[in-house]
């Protein structure tokens, strides 16, 4: 295990803070610690980098506890939000800077930042400063600053949330392509999503100092372990319903019972598992009335105003949403659903 | 030249004069300080003097006290503000990365030197000196210059200090140096045109303080200001020009070696409140 996270717990005064943090991540993989702000994610990974003091539980990389050293002394390295550059010092001296208090010699110096520069696709760029380079650049001078010290755990605390969707989009694509390349481990914090899910082989979702669920990215999307992680993640819709022995009962439609729930139940449901039909007379549908339509592109969200339950939305093809219209009658099925007991949504 | 006028435009001829006017109100008592130190014989009706040379400047820095006057001026600025750096830059670093209670107040307080009337304070300042010995010393003197610049060598450094984030010192640590090379290598640097810039304040201010150097160091530490007063009095116009002069003299060479690093930013960051 190169990282594993014990029983980590850090209360703040103002009673923030996380507790009962249990991570193992494996060598090489890029784990993904997702939440919104102030659930605790940063307060986990600066915890790790050695820039907090946790409250009790151990922090151990490639199987050696760290918990009682500085940052300096750990083999970790960090790329922060921003800021991470010393603005009086050259590219080439920000990355040379590690290197030096490691007493390596100048050649070595110097082909480790030429790597290093290449891998992030900023050759050339040695003697400029800080401020002649766009915040993209600087966070990739950043990167690079910590790749080329090859840390045992790479830790980025929301490195690209200060840049433009465009370029976030492309700097998600090269940290992907790097990883590949260096096979280094990563802890990458975000309160975005979509990042979480494009970037990660594993995603920890956090809420209020704890950890919701952790899986793999179309696990979290398909099966979310609560209904915080199910309202958190991508687009849902929420039901009531019953549950019936082996199946769970919306209205007039019956699903399989997975989980075996007893009484009342919250189903989460994915707008993309929402079928619309015209006739509305059929066995095993709801009947509702078209709200809306938006098209977004490829795809349209239909809201549906249903007699029962409220708004439902659904998204639907092209093809479908060129035959309805505000105002139409139209039966709705549901093909998945995740149930949750309903008392859980109380304590929610 | 009407249809040059014509051509301009009134606005700019407003302008043209109203920076005219300026430059007079500023350059003319300078030029007029240079030509008086250059002069040997000036009299009423003419607008330059009949006769030009270095008479003054000879007699002036042929007198001994003078010399010493100038020497020792520069040591007291050296020494003030090397002791104040090495006071105020640790309490400014304080300020600006710990946390401890009343901070503010603190802070404030290094304001109060600068509030009351100056020669209140040198005098309350005196009566303590005399019962610890402190008067005619170059201690005293050295002193009585720090706590004229407290203010300025504590709030421009905390602000500079200030403006170095803590992720670009976390970042160090986090590459493997220590708390003490982070400052040095880190912070220090980062730091140092806020810290360069009151330095200068305070050398400058020191070469140009007078009243309380006159109340604590007399009779034996005659800074360049003090000696200007007697110089002022007892001899022609164009021996206080010529020295004059020589006491601006530090003041343009400092300023405009450190223009680069004089910015409205650094001064006003100084100031505020945080």
């Amino acid at each position: 295990m190169q990282l594993s996270v014990r029983e980590l717990s850090k209360r703040y005064k103002t009673g923030d803070g996380v507790s009962g943090i249990n991570i193992d991540i494996q060598k090489g993989e890029l784990v993904t610690l997702l939440g919104p702000s102030g659930c605790g994610k940063t307060t986990v990974l600066r915890s790790i980098g050695g820039f907090l003091e946790p409250d009790s539980g151990d922090i151990l990389i490639e199987g050696r506890s760290v918990i009682q050293l500085p940052p300096e002394k750990r083999p970790t390295s960090m790329v922060f939000q921003s800021y991470n550059l010393w603005s009086h010092m050259s590219v080439y001296e920000n990355l040379a800077f590690g290197l030096k208090i490691r007493k390596k010699s100048k050649a070595e110096i110097r082909a480790s930042v030429d790597e290093a520069l290449k891998l992030v696709r900023l050759s050339g760029f040695e003697k400029k400063v800080p401020a002649e380079l766009s915040g993209g650049q600087q966070q990739r001078v950043a990167l690079a600053r910590s790749l080329l010290l090859n840390p045992a755990v790479l830790l980025l605390d929301e490195p690209f949330s200060a840049l433009d969707a465009k370029l976030r989009h492309e700097m998600r694509e090269e940290l992907r392509e790097i990883q590949m390349k260096t096979g280094l481990t990563m802890v990458f914090v975000t309160h975005d999503q979509e990042e979480a899910l494009s970037l990660s082989d594993r995603i920890i979702v956090m809420n209020h100092g704890r950890i919701e669920q952790i899986a793999q990215p179309q696990q979290i999307y398909d099966e979310p372990a609560s209904l915080y992680v199910a309202g958190f993640i991508g687009k849902m819709n929420f039901m009531e319903g019953v549950a019936d022995g082996a199946k769970i009962r919306l209205g007039s439609l019956a699903l399989p019972n997975v989980k075996n729930l007893r009484g009342r139940v919250t189903a989460a449901v994915r707008p993309e598992d929402v079928q619309l039909r015209e006739r509305t007379d059929t066995e095993g549908t709801l009947t509702g009335k078209v709200k809306q339509v938006m098209i977004l592109g490829h795809y349209a969200e239909v809201t549906v105003e249903l007699a029962e339950f409220g708004i439902i939305r659904a998204f639907q093809s092209k093809e479908v949403v060129q035959r309805l219209q505000p105002g139409q009658e139209v039966g709705v099925s549901i093909t998945q659903m995740t149930g949750f007991p309903v008392d859980e949504a109380k304590a929610n | 030249m009407l249809w040059y006028w014509k051509h301009v435009g009134r606005r700019r001829i407003i302008e043209f004069a109203l920076l005219t006017v300026f430059a007079i109100f500023f350059a003319g008592p300078l030029v007029n300080l240079l030509v008086l130190a250059f002069s040997e014989k000036w009299n009423y009706p003419n607008v330059l003097p009949q006769q030009w040379g270095f008479k003054w400047w000879t007699f002036v820095l042929a007198k001994d006290d003078i010399v010493s006057s100038i020497s020792l001026s520069f040591l007291i600025a050296t020494l003030v503000t090397v002791l104040s750096i090495v006071v105020c830059i640790p309490a400014a670093y304080a300020f600006a990365r710990l946390q401890f209670p009343l901070k503010r107040m603190f802070l404030f307080s290094f304001l109060l030197t600068n509030a009351f009337p100056k020669m209140g304070l040198y005098v309350s300042i005196a009566v303590l000196f005399y019962k610890i010995g402190l008067m005619n010393t170059l201690l005293g003197v050295v002193l009585i210059h720090m706590i004229n610049v407290l203010m300025f060598m504590t709030w421009i450094p905390t602000a500079a200090f200030r403006n170095v984030h803590r992720a670009q010192e976390e970042s160090a640590r986090d590459v493997g140096a220590s708390p003490f090379k982070v400052f040095r290598s880190i912070t220090l640097p980062m730091a140092m045109p806020g810290i360069v810039v009151a330095s200068i304040f305070t050398f400058l201010n020191s070469l140009d303080e007078a009243q309380g150097t006159f109340l604590v160091g007399i009779p034996d530490y005659k800074t360049m200001p003090i000696v200007m007063y007697s110089i002022i009095s007892d001899f022609p116009s164009s021996a206080g020009a010529v020295f004059s002069i020589i006491l601006t003299l530090p003041t343009i060479i400092l300023l405009v070696a450190a223009q680069r690093l004089v910015s409205a930013d650094v001064l006003a960051s100084g100031f505020q409140m945080k």
